[in-house]
């Protein structure tokens, strides 16, 4: 298998010295793709919406967010790739996030080339009025890539990573607005992984699917959890089951739990987390 | 009789009187607009065609207006126009006749629909300029705060000031001010700058109602905000910013006011092209189909002659309008039918 940092160097040689895994010496223990949240408080202008969260999120495993409506954990995801930005009254009050052992908060970090290294997929499939083909080859033109070659080489190989290149390689040229819901939300997962990101944040991305196109987004992760970090927010506690590794429950913006996922939903610690997964509140 | 029988019989009379006169509001506004077109329409196509091949009036499109000479000649009743009379006066020489003269009543609009139609490119380019780009600042940069509110509040007032207003104000400053006399580019920016309001405030629409998902989706690549906007907002809002545009483009080609001042001359011999350095082009007035027809029926005395310009006029500017707002009209059908989200 080829490594990721070997593929972008294939598919986009400007983004390289960016995406490459930085070796720190000071702390040998950073990973590629990992995600240290530290003591973080956010809020939306005097609305404090997240308390003291301290987290840790492995790399190259799923990690789920779980937890009832309003409790934070989209808002949290959009931390990570700084999505929040774009809503004016919204900011960190306190606290830290490093990927790498780099606090993406920093004003020497470009938020244009963190959101590169951190792909989103959103709850409502956002496929662009535009072809599958230039759905899928938008990141690596935005980022300057010219090469037929190269582009139709990622588009190819995006799309057969999100499991969708059977179902659409007769019709590269045509609306992606054509497409089943499922699949739209698939080319927007292979929109994300065609700029080769280190991370995938999913916000509740199978919320409008049927059962079906759930279950292949499902298996898609899964499959996705061997060259990216998952975080993947779910309000279906099936969901967080079957494709995570380790479950964070969340409860009125505050960390309640975070473990295995075996662990949490077999045997959690907290009163609260166990009254959540029972179905006893939220 | 009960009394719930008679309240019902005075809720179905009341209800009947009622939509009885909306009714009739409805069709009074319909035969007026029916007057005004079959009143232009009939009295107009009496100029613009004829019995003969090629039935259009081609004369009338194509040449500039001329002065009608009227007479009699030998019990017959001449009507000529300049040219014509000139004519008229070699082949019969030593005839001396009592012509009395009608201002522009010959001839043809055709320096006029020449004018119309650059006042109309120039102020709509200037204004598609300034106004789009406000808008992206609008809707896509400014955060909204005391200064955006101002900004939104001028736009509106701006957008309730009448025409003659604007017309003085572009007399008072790109006429006189800044010394370009009346010219085709004082009326540019004096149009320009009455539509710019309606202009911005459909751009703004147009880009708002892009959905949020597809600036997140492209920023969540790696795009930045411009990118973001060049090749994921503007290329979709772009059918709706035209479409109200064109809209924009008949009220330009329809004002009087702001040009009578600034960009219109009531004659004109050369057409704008016919200029000896290029920089002049900018700096000459020119003739419109809306100050001509101001002119032709308020600034002449009136006679039987003078009617068919008049309607003339009328009736090709009543075209050219329905023509433009038509093309809105196929814009954005066609363009809905492309976009849907």
């Amino acid at each position: 298998m080829v490594s990721v940092a070997e593929m972008s160097e294939i598919t986009s040689p400007t983004v390289v010295n960016q995406t490459a895994p930085m070796p720190n010496p000071a702390n040998p223990k950073v990973e590629r793709g990992m995600i240290e949240i530290e003591q973080l408080d956010f809020a939306y202008g005097t609305n404090k919406v997240l308390h003291d969260i301290n987290l840790s999120i492995p790399a190259r495993a799923v990690t789920a967010f779980i937890g009832p409506s309003g409790c934070g954990k989209t808002t949290l995801l959009r931390c990570l790739n700084r999505m929040n930005d774009l809503i004016d009254s919204a900011r960190i009050t306190q606290g830290s996030i490093r990927i790498e052992g780099v606090d993406i908060n920093a004003s020497s970090v470009d938020v244009v080339d963190l959101r590169r290294r951190v792909g989103m997929v959103f709850q409502k499939s956002n496929p662009f009025p535009k072809s599958i083909y230039d759905n899928v080859a938008y990141g690596l033109r935005i980022a300057g890539t010219t090469k037929r070659t190269l582009i139709d080489e990622a588009v190819e190989k995006s799309l057969r990573s999100a499991a969708l290149w059977d179902e659409v390689k007769d019709r590269l040229h045509v609306s992606g607005y054509g497409l089943s819901g499922g699949q739209q939300q698939r080319l927007c997962i292979a929109r994300a992984l065609a700029v080769e990101p280190e991370i995938v944040l999913m916000d509740e991305p199978c919320s409008a699917l049927d059962p079906i196109a759930t279950a292949k987004v499902e298996e898609l992760i899964r499959q996705l959890k061997e060259q990216y970090t998952i975080v993947i927010v779910t309000h279906n506690m099936q969901q967080a089951g079957r494709c995570s590794d380790h479950t964070a429950f969340f409860y009125l913006g505050r960390l309640i739990e975070f473990d295995d996922t075996t662990k949490i939903f077999s045997n959690p610690g907290q009163r609260q987390t166990e009254e959540y997964i029972t179905g006893r509140f939220g | 009789m009960t009394a719930t029988a008679s309240n019902s019989r005075r809720v179905h009379l009341v209800q009947g009187i009622l939509f009885w006169i909306f009714r009739l509001a409805t069709y009074f506004v319909l035969a007026c607009a029916t007057y005004i077109f079959l009143d232009i329409g009939i009295k107009g196509s009496r100029t613009v065609f004829t019995s003969t091949p090629p039935f259009i009036n081609v004369p009338f499109l194509t040449e500039p207006p001329q002065t009608l000479y009227v007479f009699d000649y030998e019990g017959k009743k001449m009507a000529l126009s300049d040219r014509q009379f000139r004519q008229w006066k070699v082949e019969h020489p030593g005839t001396e006749v009592e012509a009395s003269s009608i201002a522009y009543s010959a001839g043809g609009i055709w320096p006029c629909i020449v004018g119309t139609a650059l006042l109309v490119i120039g102020s709509m380019i200037l204004a598609l300029g300034i106004g789009i780009s406000s808008a992206i600042y609008l809707s896509e940069y400014s955060r909204n705060g005391p200064l955006i509110r101002l900004v939104r509040i001028a736009i509106l007032n701006l957008a309730g000031v009448p025409s003659i207003v604007f017309g003085l104000f572009g007399f008072g400053l790109f006429v006189i001010f800044f010394g370009w006399n009346v010219s085709l580019i004082a009326g540019w920016f004096t149009l320009g700058l009455m539509v710019l309001p309606a202009i911005i405030t459909a751009s703004e629409e147009s880009l708002r109602a892009v959905p949020q998902g597809l600036r997140e989706g492209s920023l969540a690549l790696g795009a930045s905000k411009w990118q973001t906007i060049r090749k994921n907002v503007l290329p979709y809002a772009m059918p709706g910013i035209l479409t109200s545009s064109i809209l924009g483009i008949a009220r330009v080609a329809g004002e009087t006011a702001p040009i009578m001042f600034t960009a219109a001359y009531a004659m004109k011999d050369e057409l704008p092209w016919q200029v000896t350095r290029m920089t002049d082009f900018f700096f000459q007035g020119v003739m419109a189909l809306p100050y001509h027809i101001y002119v032709v029926s308020s600034k002449i005395p009136q006679n039987e002659y003078t009617e068919r310009v008049q309607y003339g006029s009328a009736f090709v500017f009543l075209f050219l309008v329905m023509l433009i707002a038509l093309t809105s009209i196929i814009l954005r059908e066609r363009s809905r039918s492309r976009l849907s989200w």
